[in-house]
């Protein structure tokens, strides 16, 4: 600017911007701003934020993130997908579906039958809560929600099993029928607990990992056991 | 010399203005010897960065303070133990031996709540389901038995065993604080300390309530009384060195009601989650002809029960040992009477 100026006012006797092409501006001179002219921003209506877009485009695009999520988990790799963009929509749609499902059973008297919407409901997120604050407390680098995350996709596998147990149960309630339910419930809880394991182990200090492990293998079993133990009415 | 004499003096009083200033520097690194310890032995350096990076600021500083009540890393020192640890606790729990107490060998100033509060967390959900499971092998034969997850008893097994785990160990230490201002011969250990003793000798537990599954009654009395003793000796070999210079009586009674109220436990968990089982398989050494008349009798006493209108199975059983006393009574007659099925209800 001062070069600039100078060298104008030093023109002035010259031909009108004579000396321009002298101009340089020095280097350690911060020159700010953008210089160049967004294309096509001309009118307000063009400038789309997420609120004029359409109801549809929106919705599709939190179910797209996780459907990809739920993909993730049924085919555990090491991606970070997962952990990035947490988000708690894939969870609270398993677990109310799956407290649904296990709702009532059987009973012959008031308090004898199985676990209730509420209790299901609070045994997942409860368990999800402490094993996340297990895991942060013995030094896990991992953050709260994104634990949270993981543990309550990882609950996909199970809500399958629950599904296919529920349709086996339609077919009859006999021996067979429990051996196929009791393979079908055991796989999956080996599947959540290898998917949720994939995904959190590594934020764990080395020799400890054993100890964060352990609440979530029994987590994934007493869920596995409400399954299993689900009698149709 | 003046000028040595003074460069000396001034040297002495910086180091005593030192001292003075940080009065505290030399003890913080004591108390918080478990921390430094931890991070010396056997942990990779990009474990703990959080405390890396405090035990920077500490040596910046010059001082520091024990985190507050409210941080997290308060309580992150309450689990700061590692997988080999917590294995040779539980381990040091199952195997009691009188020369090893529990809190000086094991603990070592480094208690954790992490054992006790899992081991906590997996005998309730193992009572749960081993009583249910218990409870339909009992009956599955029975035509009129439908299967019910019962999960009610997960709730009731909860309260019952975090309950006993947190009050008796603070009621334990409130004793042995108030008995140390008394009697000067009383030692204590500090609350955490207790608690993780009381959580570590529930673990022998964990096994018994799967074996109790096996329906034969003697080896399920068998298995309470050695998992009573396992545990119950653990407690006694940790308390005893505490209150073993005081009175005899005071110490007496302390013993008596741990280990009393240890084995209501045990004995409670057993008898709610786990009935009965329904055809006593004698014990080896005992074979008698009038064995297999009271196993025919309680069955039709239950059969016929069951095929009443009557909610309350506990009032049931009671009337059928009852009934089956008498019975018995009756059979220590020369003459063992074979019964039929009966033709009229009883």
């Amino acid at each position: 600017m001062a070069a600039a100026e100078g060298s104008g006012a030093g023109g002035a006797a010259k031909p009108l911007f004579a000396g321009l092409s002298d101009v340089s501006i020095s280097e350690d001179i911060p020159v700010e701003g953008e210089i160049t002219v967004p294309v096509g921003s001309c009118s307000p209506d063009e400038d789309y934020s997420t609120l004029d877009e359409p109801v549809r485009d929106t919705i599709m695009r939190d179910l797209k993130a996780v459907g990809k999520k739920f993909v993730h988990v049924m085919y555990p790799k090491k991606s970070s997908a997962l952990l990035r963009d947490w988000d708690l929509w894939g969870p609270l749609v398993l677990c109310v579906s799956l407290a649904l499902m296990l709702q009532g059973g059987s009973a012959d008297s008031k308090e004898d039958g199985g676990p209730q919407f509420a209790e299901v409901f609070v045994i997942i997120w409860f368990g999800a809560v402490v094993i996340t604050l297990n895991s942060k407390l013995l030094g896990g680098t991992i953050s709260f929600f994104q634990s949270l995350c993981v543990l309550g996709y990882c609950v996909l596998p199970l809500t399958v099993a629950m599904l296919v147990c529920r349709l086996v149960l339609l077919a009859g309630s006999g021996t067979v029928s429990f051996i196929v339910r009791l393979i079908v419930v055991m796989a999956m809880f080996a599947w959540s607990t290898l998917a949720s394991t994939a995904f959190l182990a590594d934020s764990q200090p080395p020799n400890r990992k054993a100890l964060v492990i352990y609440p979530i293998f029994l987590f994934y079993f007493v869920i596995s056991w409400m399954i299993l133990t689900f009698t149709a009415q | 010399m003046a000028a040595s004499d003074q460069l000396r003096f001034h040297e002495f009083d910086e180091a005593a203005d030192l001292l003075a200033a940080t009065p505290d520097a030399t003890t913080t690194s004591v108390s918080e010897r478990q921390s430094h310890v931890a991070l010396d032995v056997g942990s990779s350096y990009d474990e703990n960065e959080e405390g890396d990076e405090s035990d920077k600021t500490e040596l910046l500083s010059g001082q520091k303070q024990p985190p507050s009540f409210w941080t997290f890393e308060y309580y992150q020192a309450f689990f700061d133990v590692d997988t080999y640890q917590v294995l040779d606790r539980i381990k040091g729990s199952l195997l009691p031996l009188p020369g090893k107490n529990f809190v000086r060998h094991y603990l070592r100033n480094n208690p954790d709540l992490y054992g006790p509060f899992w081991i906590c967390t997996t005998l309730v959900f193992t009572l749960a389901i081993s009583g249910n499971l218990s409870n339909f092998l009992e009956k599955h034969g029975n035509t009129s038995f439908r299967y019910s997850p019962q999960f009610h008893k997960v709730t009731i097994a909860g309260v019952a065993i975090y309950c006993y785990a947190g009050l008796v160990p603070l009621a334990l230490w409130g004793y042995l604080q108030w008995r140390k201002g008394v009697c000067l011969n009383v030692a204590s250990y500090t609350l955490l300390e207790t608690v993780c003793v009381y959580g570590y000798s529930l673990s022998v537990y964990i096994p018994a309530s799967v074996l109790w599954l096996i329906p034969v009654s003697w080896l399920q009395w068998l298995l309470i009384a050695t998992a009573m003793t396992l545990s119950g000796s653990v407690l006694v070999l940790t308390f005893w060195p505490l209150i073993r210079l005081d009175s005899r009586a005071a110490t007496l009674a302390v013993l008596t009601i741990v280990l009393a109220l240890h084995a209501l436990l045990a004995v409670g968990c057993k008898l709610y989650f786990f009935q009965k089982p329904l055809h006593d398989y004698p014990p080896p050494f005992l074979k008698d002809g009038s064995q297999g008349f009271k196993q025919q009798l309680r069955h039709l006493l239950w059969e016929h029960g069951t095929d009443s209108e009557e909610q309350d199975p506990g009032a049931r059983w009671s009337l059928c040992q009852g009934m089956t006393g008498l019975c018995e009574a009756i059979s220590q007659l020369p003459k063992p009477v074979q019964m039929d099925a009966p033709s009229h209800p009883l």
